[in-house]
């Protein structure tokens, strides 16, 4: 396989990953709005754009903070490099460079979801926002079944690779924005909660019902925490991601005989995973801990661009 | 000519309501399906098309302007007698090309016999004298020509022109037909068509049987792409995926000691053919345009040592000029020993002062091309011309008349189409794909009808509102239809 096949399998797994991830963000972010009395919705979209990274370009806009401002600029602004647009306009953009490597029903679904926002200049209403993130949570979704329905070689298990390199960057940074966000100083973990709040969190990796069934007794923070960071029983965890990591990178091992940097990282990373308890990290610095992985996870990154020489 | 209506390929030269009899069946077809019907089939295969993201990119737009080409449901067919005709006059015509590749780049019989003036090659443009002396495998040039026909009566065919750099459209040959099996499958019970889903298959064999000396065994053919922005990077990555092939792009190859080789996540592989779908200039920057980044440095060197085979061969742009085009014929006639079965269109080069003077008093009744020019820019179709155009055409002429040359307004045949007014005769014209490797000459039976939707226009090309048909060829033995 080409090299920039391969890069370009990895990006187009990256993007669509992020675009579905900003899609259940914005889900959750209206639901949580709608909950919440007054002023309080309005932090719900400032940490929406923090948890995705977009603070800054927002404020750069000059626009004023309004709830629908800011699901414009999440959703369609072009302007915005982790919009579900431009997420989708790289995907494809991606897809398109090496169609020859992805499945037909692989490159219509990414191709579908990016003309589904082609012609979209406004969200419009909640209604029509929440129309709009699910069409896109269910291209996504499309892609991914297409996915798993391609060949098991190469180009699935790159796109797979990006998809869970994503994923674990994706949800590092929600619980770090989240957690720092809800436990105001001086509250004590297992103190008085915002239920809403912290259902949010869950709503935004699909795992409200996960929860009740791992955990009988209640919303605790530090256990939407170790849901979040430990339990690989949930898909989007950072254990889970983890394992995906180490499992493409074997796969891709045996079949290219390329092993490195990479391998060791994802191995060092789900056998650190596995010995730390969330009490430790909690104790350690929840942020810390968060901020170290989100900075591993790029060393990753860049490991598995020297290791399949396109980096 | 032109006072006459022109010909209709399915309803003859009256254009009534009855077909030609061997096409009874079509006609009814067309009369008896409803226009709503046809307009909900045609509306489905552009909505596969979008999906499938057939598409091409106008220069000057910007990415999101991609757009399909629009397609017409009412296809166009051929008998197997016409079909044989042409057949045998693409083949005679296409190794009459690639003779006189293998001259101008060797021996140069051709203008010591005094058959075409000398400055006419060697002070063509397109003529790369760097590249004299080239030895491609089996001393094949143009490996891949698309061979653009008109049709002005029954048996009237002419050539319009020759394409032998880098000839596009192929993969709406077979996507068409495709649309067609799905949306018309009572056509295919109706007559015996033949197949065109090989064309991949054959193109392969092509490849492969060209690859260097010493490297036949096994040899690794890639495509060769400007990159997913080129208007017709669909069918580039159509065609690698059909072939199973690799699609590259200039970044992805490097030569190293005259050997290509391509960067895979494995390390390099040696490539022995490249089926390249970048123009000459563009192809290397050490020997031709210095600033092009789609090139590959050093590629020409890898060429010329024999060591790799382009696909089709730099320099065949000699061979499809419009100013050599007029001498085809000759051509034709020097390297095969028999008059050409195919003719030109009656053409005046207006470089010759007789031609000049009669091409000026007759300006409103010509059609005036650039020699250089391609896809129906730098065109003057008199008829249809303002009197400001025409005026304008005449002073570029005036100023350098061997640029141009001018052809009468040829009657194009029409056949019908579904237009917004119901189904109406637009005009035609048509190309097929015309193969050759070391065994001989291939051509998948079909091609590209392209169709001018405008009424009275005579313009095919996508590029100013040209859509397609599907060309089904009949079989006189209908065991081999689909």
């Amino acid at each position: 396989m080409l090299s920039r096949t391969a890069a370009s399998l990895y990006w187009l797994g990256r993007y669509v990953e992020r675009a579905e991830f900003t899609a259940r963000l914005i889900e959750a972010t209206i639901r949580l709005d709608a909950l919440s009395p007054r002023p309080a919705g309005k932090g719900a979209w400032e940490s929406a754009l923090a948890v995705a990274a977009a603070d800054e370009g927002f404020v750069d806009t000059g626009e004023t903070r309004t709830p629908q401002n800011v699901a414009r600029y999440l959703t369609l602004a072009a302007d915005n490099p982790s919009s579900i647009r431009s997420c989708l306009d790289r995907a494809r953009s991606n897809a398109r460079a090496v169609r020859t490597a992805l499945s037909r029903e692989a490159w219509e679904a990414i191709n579908r979801a990016w003309l589904g926002l082609r012609d979209r200049s406004s969200t419009g209403g909640t209604q029509a926002t929440l129309a709009l993130v699910d069409a896109v949570k269910a291209e996504t979704r499309g892609f991914e079944g297409a996915q798993h329905r391609m060949l098991r070689n190469e180009p699935s298990w790159f796109i797979g690779l990006g998809a869970a390199i994503e994923r674990a960057d994706n949800t590092a940074r929600l619980i770090d924005v989240k957690y720092h966000l809800l436990l105001p100083e001086g509250e004590t973990v297992g103190g008085v909660i915002d239920r809403d709040q912290w259902t949010t969190i869950l709503h935004t990796v699909s795992a409200v019902t996960a929860y009740r069934w791992l955990y009988r007794d209640g919303l605790r923070p530090v256990q939407v925490a170790e849901l979040l960071i430990h339990r690989r029983e949930l898909p989007r965890s950072l254990a889970a991601s983890t394992d995906e990591v180490v499992g493409h990178l074997n796969l891709l091992g045996k079949r290219t005989g390329l092993q490195g940097e990479a391998d060791r990282l994802a191995r060092h990373r789900q056998s650190a995973l596995g010995r730390t308890t969330i009490g430790a990290i909690i104790t350690g610095g929840l942020h810390e801990y968060l901020s170290a992985f989100i900075k591993e996870n790029a060393r990753l990154d860049q490991a598995i661009g020297k290791q399949f020489r396109f980096a | 000519m032109g006072k006459r209506a022109a010909f209709d390929e399915i309803r003859g030269h009256d254009a009534g309501e009855t077909a030609r009899p061997e096409f009874n069946a079509l006609g009814d077809w067309i009369r008896e399906t409803p226009a709503s019907e046809l307009n909900r089939r045609q509306q489905a295969a552009e909505a596969a098309f979008r999906q499938l993201g057939i598409t091409f990119a106008v220069y000057g737009e910007e990415e999101a302007a991609e757009r399909i080409i629009p397609f017409d449901i009412v296809p166009r067919i051929f008998t197997a007698r016409e079909w044989a005709g042409l057949s045998a006059g693409l083949v005679q015509r296409v190794e009459a090309l690639n003779a006189f590749l293998d001259d101008v780049y060797g021996a140069r019989r051709i203008i010591a016999d005094g058959v075409v003036p000398p400055e006419l090659i060697l002070g063509n443009p397109q003529f790369r004298p760097m590249l004299a002396g080239a030895r491609p495998a089996h001393g094949i040039f143009a490996h891949i020509c698309g061979i653009d026909l008109v049709r002005t009566g029954p048996d009237a065919f002419y050539v319009l022109e020759d394409n032998a750099r880098t000839p596009s459209g192929v993969s709406y040959m077979l996507e068409n037909r495709e649309a067609m099996l799905r949306l018309c499958p009572e056509l295919f019970e109706m007559f015996p068509v033949a197949a065109v889903d090989n064309y991949p298959d054959a193109l392969h064999d092509t490849l492969r049987s060209v690859a260097p000396n010493g490297r036949s065994s096994n040899p690794v053919c890639v495509l060769l792409t400007p990159g997913h922005f080129n208007s017709a990077f669909y069918e580039h990555s159509f065609l690698a995926d059909s072939m199973g092939i690799e699609l590259v792009e200039a970044a992805d190859l490097v030569v190293d000691d005259d050997i290509v080789w391509m960067k895979t996540i494995e390390g390099l592989v040696r490539v022995d053919v490249i089926y390249r779908r970048i123009d000459d200039d563009y192809i290397d920057p050490l020997v031709f345009l210095a600033e092009s980044v789609l090139g590959v440095p050093g590629l020409i060197a890898a060429y010329m040592a024999g060591n790799v085979t382009l696909v089709n061969a730099p320099g065949t742009g000699i061979a499809d000029d419009k100013a050599i085009y007029s001498y085809m014929p000759e051509i034709v006639k020097y390297y095969t020993g028999r008059e050409a079965r195919l003719p030109n269109v009656e053409t005046w080069r207006c470089r010759e002062p007789d031609c000049l003077k009669y091409v000026l008093e007759n300006l409103p009744d010509l059609v005036v091309k650039l020699v250089d020019g391609s896809g129906g820019y730098g065109m003057l179709v008199g008829p249809t011309a303002t009197r400001a155009e025409i005026e304008n055409f005449r002073a570029a002429l005036v100023a350098e008349p061997h640029r141009y040359i001018a052809q009468p307004t040829l009657a194009l045949s029409t056949v019908p189409t579904l237009t917004d007014m119901g189904i109406a005769p637009r005009h035609v014209d048509f190309r097929p794909f015309v193969l050759s490797g070391a065994d001989g000459v291939t051509i998948v039976p079909g091609g590209l009808t392209r169709v001018a939707l405008r009424e009275g226009s005579l313009v095919v090309n996508s590029s100013q509102g040209g859509g397609t048909k599907d060309s089904l060829i009949l079989l006189d033995n209908p065991a081999e239809a689909h």
